[in-house]
């Protein structure tokens, strides 16, 4: 939550004087058996990342590769085991959109705003004001079970963004929705990210939308997760999914994905 | 509607039954005696029901503080749980017919024991409900908040205690039913007055269907703070009861 530096080993290597949005050195985390007797669960062993300002970095991996670890450490929610952390603050979005089911769509927006110490009516009025940039003017006082599946997760992206932290970390935002919903945000998130520029980490087990969304992609190996392969994806926007640059980019993302036992 | 055709079908086959089996009146009263005793006694019925009825509102109200303080308690400080949580299973084997003439013996036959005995029987159906519910939050909702920088007091205000809400409203409601026990009971123990102090009363006097007549104004009276609670449910807590998808 804090920009945090921990450990020796956070010397930035020679040619990388910019201070990175999100810059991970070789970070081990391991959690305790959830069971007597069970094996320890190694998440991430070694891993490195970076996540320069304004840049969209996508990691991709099997599931259980440490993802969600991933960005629980870089939002501070739990430390490292080894290795070292700096980011700028960052707000986490998760899978779910974890909606309180009695507030409403302004009020769930204004969370982090309200945490803060914003007062009530300026909270729901950045907020109101948010959502009505997300097509969603109408529906501020609708409660969360009123809404669509891609409404919940927009008013979760509202709420994420009025944290006001420089950085987003997006944990498979969209795996919840149906395909069509799916692409239908992935081309709203890219405009809304276009519109207000942020460092964006989202981990996603789906290459597709890691490459009509991201700048880059960092492949992750199975657990215990270390980056196996970065592919830079390059191609201008708005991306076409049917785009051959793409299409040939994700061959090679999945066969860095399949590469490994 | 159904619940309407069962309630006529049983009245229907009591009443038929009381008065073809030729069975004495005092020893089972058909409904129509059971009516009229209602009518005729209504002043009696009346100014025991307000005394039974004040019994039951302060104890279910004195079990709701009980147990949402009790709940309170587990939830933030799992030295407490681990503490209090079997002495709290422990109090509820406690034997209430007992236990309720030894409260007469130290409180008299005033308002105290029977207030007691209604709460220590109705707190622990709050308690459980509504400790569920708390510890019931999501694991990630309370990492949401962390992540936003949440103190652990705006964590209880903003997510825990809605939360809770609908687990103490379940309580409140397993509790009225057992109330009305609990108050009969603690009025059979040692009272001057109450239903449950009239039941016992009628019983020996033969006045039978005056009883039944008690025990129906009791029951009325418990599908009635039932029901109110179940409104005031909708009407708090309409995303717990309301189905997705639904319009506002």
């Amino acid at each position: 939550m804090q920009t945090r530096m921990r450990s020796p080993a956070a010397a930035a290597p020679a040619g990388r004087d910019r201070v990175a949005a999100v810059r991970v050195r070789d970070v081990a985390k391991t959690f305790a058996p959830a069971r007597r007797g069970a094996a320890p669960v190694t998440a991430l062993s070694g891993l490195s990342l970076d996540a320069e300002p304004g840049e969209f970095v996508a990691v991709v991996g099997p599931s259980g590769c440490g993802k969600t670890t991933l960005l629980e450490l870089v939002c501070g929610l739990i430390a490292p085991d080894a290795g070292a952390i700096e980011a700028a603050p960052a707000a986490l979005m998760a899978q779910r959109d974890l909606l309180l089911p009695w507030a409403s769509a302004v009020d769930n927006a204004a969370l982090a705003l309200r945490i803060g110490g914003v007062a009530r009516e300026e909270a729901r009025g950045r907020a109101g004001a948010l959502l009505r940039d997300f097509g969603l003017a109408g529906f501020e006082r609708a409660r969360p079970h009123e809404l669509s599946g891609g409404m919940r997760q927009r008013v979760a992206f509202a709420r994420t963004l009025l944290a006001g932290r420089p950085v987003l970390c997006l944990d498979e935002p969209f795996a919840s929705l149906d395909a069509l919903t799916r692409s239908e945000m992935q081309d709203w998130l890219a405009g809304a990210l276009r519109a207000g520029p942020r460092t964006v980490v989202m981990v996603t087990h789906d290459v597709e939308e890691a490459i009509v969304l991201a700048d880059r992609l960092v492949v992750l190996s199975p657990r215990p997760g270390r980056v196996v392969a970065t592919l830079d994806v390059g191609a201008p926007r708005p991306r076409r999914r049917t785009d051959p640059q793409l299409v040939a980019l994700r061959a090679r993302a999945l066969a860095a994905l399949g590469a490994r036992p | 509607m159904s619940a309407l055709l069962i309630l006529l079908t049983v009245v229907g086959g009591w009443e038929a039954y009381a008065r073809l089996s030729g069975i004495e009146q005092f020893v089972l009263p058909p409904p129509s005696a059971v009516a009229t005793a209602l009518v005729d006694d209504r002043a009696l019925l009346w100014s025991n029901f307000t005394v039974t009825a004040g019994e039951i509102g302060i104890g279910i109200v004195a079990a709701v503080a009980l147990g949402l303080a009790c709940a309170l308690a587990l939830h933030f400080s799992p030295p407490v749980r681990r503490g209090l949580y079997p002495l709290l299973v422990g109090s509820q084997t406690l034997p209430i017919p007992i236990v309720a003439p030894l409260l007469v013996v130290w409180f008299g036959f005033s308002l105290t024991p029977k207030i007691a005995i209604i709460a220590l029987v109705c707190f622990f159906p709050i308690v459980v409900p509504t400790l569920d519910a708390l510890g019931r939050v999501e694991a990630d909702l309370r990492k949401l908040m962390r992540s936003f920088g949440a103190t652990r007091w705006q964590t209880f205000r903003i997510v825990e205690a809605p939360a809770a809400l609908p687990g103490l409203l379940t309580g409140a409601k397993l509790s009225v039913a057992v109330a009305t026990i609990a108050a009969v009971l603690a009025e059979q123990a040692g009272s001057e007055n109450g239903l449950g102090n009239l039941f016992l009363r009628a019983l020996p006097q033969l006045e039978t269907a005056r009883a039944y007549a008690a025990v129906l104004v009791l029951c009325a009276f418990a599908v009635l703070l039932f029901w109110l609670l179940a409104l005031a449910e909708r009407r708090l807590l309409p995303w717990s009861a309301q189905p997705r998808g639904t319009a506002p």
